[in-house]
């Protein structure tokens, strides 16, 4: 192993040792979901849901879900000194970057695991929807993953911290959500999952993807100077 | 930037925007679908040209910024993203006026490039509380720069995604079925389009010559008094031309 795969290995493991001893944000993250889903089972007042509000009411859970999570990535690392630690090892900063977002990924993934069988259950007359869905939640995860690491990074060392992540993170995952919600509203529709544009939107979230893992691992350098 | 050379620059946009709104009222035929309503569009397209280009040119002066750690990019890039922002109020305001005027309701969901800006304008606005919020200021200037890069690479995939979300009911005036502007049309909007470039570019420097300015008062201020209270006021709020 070069140094740096130990040290992205080192990192993510540390990451997640410490989210399975003190459930920071998982926890939070799922029942901030869920509950989000009854307001929203109100809010429409609906009991089932199908085609673009089912693409809406996913999307729009699973986003805020995430920006809790997106909150508290580099919190420890501020609180408890890891930057400092981090500047003065011998290895290559955007391997920081690199790790938290895969931290991220599998944050994300772990918390759809939870609230999209939830989401199906509560909401969704068939789910035959579900197993392409995958494809987009992994590409869309990717995309959240890579900017909600750059946002967090630069919002941590803020005054606002808690109020900078959501402000600009926002905006910034617009075209992602858009491309989510027109992969995913087809899969919901009433008669079985229908693929319009599917590939179409993969693609954008494709590129999403890579313009921001690009952007991410370029500037992350100048983050971390001191 | 002296006095002389910022007089010329302002007379010319004068000028120009003079001349080309006085060619759009007075020269240009009345589109064929619109009417008068179409005149807006001398306005209205130049100012959000305009504007994105600045936020474009934003993005570029963050990267040399960061390549070159020389903070009068970073003035730059604030002063450009400052002004597009302002710009972008106009061209809102002017969209929503002729999309009341072409379609009878202020704000048109339908209509994919008024949405991206909003969305852009939206992402730009949010630069001002990110930039606030970080006291040191070498810092602030590096954050800011990874900022202007990030939303730089942001634009044109926004717009791209949201002109696919969208049927598209914009008024092609540049290419229309019958084969685009007719020709004293397009050279009264390269007139607007010059004279809009030269008002932006005016504006960037009166702000530079106003940073340069506040720069070298807290300059004086140290140097004639060390009293640490009143010196980083306003080097907070905006980024001051150290370097001269």
């Amino acid at each position: 192993m070069t140094p740096s795969r130990t040290a992205f290995m080192a990192i993510l493991g540390k990451d997640l040792r410490t989210e399975l001893r003190t459930m920071r944000s998982l926890p939070a993250m799922i029942l901030f979901a869920i509950t989000t889903f009854i307001i929203f089972r109100f809010g429409l007042d609906r009991i089932s849901l199908s085609g673009s509000l089912a693409g809406g009411v996913l999307w729009t859970t699973l986003l805020f879900a995430a920006i809790l999570g997106i909150n508290r990535i580099f919190v420890s690392e501020r609180e408890e000194g890891g930057f400092d630690s981090f500047r003065l090892a011998p290895v290559d900063r955007t391997v920081l970057f690199l790790a938290k977002a895969a931290a991220l990924f599998i944050y994300l993934s772990v918390l759809q695991l939870i609230v999209v069988p939830t989401f199906a259950v509560f909401f969704l007359d068939q789910w035959a929807g579900l197993v392409p869905l995958m494809l987009v939640l992994a590409g869309a995860n990717l995309g959240i993953a890579a900017i909600g690491t750059l946002i967090s990074s630069m919002a941590v060392n803020s005054r606002a911290r808690d109020l900078l992540v959501p402000l600009l993170l926002l905006p910034l995952v617009i075209p992602l959500m858009i491309a989510a919600t027109g992969a995913s509203a087809p899969l919901f529709d009433v008669g079985g999952p229908s693929y319009d544009d599917f590939g179409q939107w993969l693609l954008v979230m494709g590129l999403y993807d890579g313009v921001f893992c690009l952007v991410g691992y370029a500037v992350f350098d100048f983050l971390l100077e001191d | 930037m002296s006095s002389t050379r910022l007089k010329i620059l302002a007379i010319a946009t004068v000028a120009f925007l003079a001349i080309g709104f006085g060619m759009a009222f007075f020269w240009t035929p009345l589109d064929a679908d619109q009417g008068f309503k179409q005149k807006i569009f001398y306005l209205h397209v130049p100012l959000a040209i305009v504007a994105l280009i600045g936020f474009m040119a934003a993005g570029v002066e963050g990267i040399r910024h960061l390549r070159s750690g020389d903070s009068r990019h970073d003035v730059n890039s604030y002063i450009f993203i400052h002004l597009s922002v302002v710009f972008g109020v106009a061209v809102l305001i002017t969209g929503a006026i002729w999309a009341k005027a072409s379609w009878g309701h202020w704000w048109v969901w339908e209509e994919p490039t008024l949405v991206s800006f909003l969305i852009v304008f939206l992402m730009y606005c949010t630069y001002y509380p990110f930039r606030y919020a970080i006291e040191d200021r070498d810092q602030q200037a590096r954050y800011a720069s990874v900022f202007a890069i990030t939303a730089g690479a942001f634009v044109p995939l926004n717009f791209m995604a949201v002109r696919m979300a969208d049927s598209i009911i914009h008024p092609r005036v540049f290419a229309t079925s019958e084969g685009g502007l007719p020709d004293s049309m397009l050279f009264t909007f390269l007139v607007c389009m010059v004279g809009m470039g030269l008002l932006w570019l005016t504006l960037v420097k009166v702000e530079m010559a106003g940073k340069q300015a506040s720069g070298q008062v807290s300059r004086l201020r140290r140097a004639l008094n060390t009293d640490a209270g009143s010196s980083s006021v306003s080097g907070r709020i905006a980024p001051n031309m150290e370097v001269s």
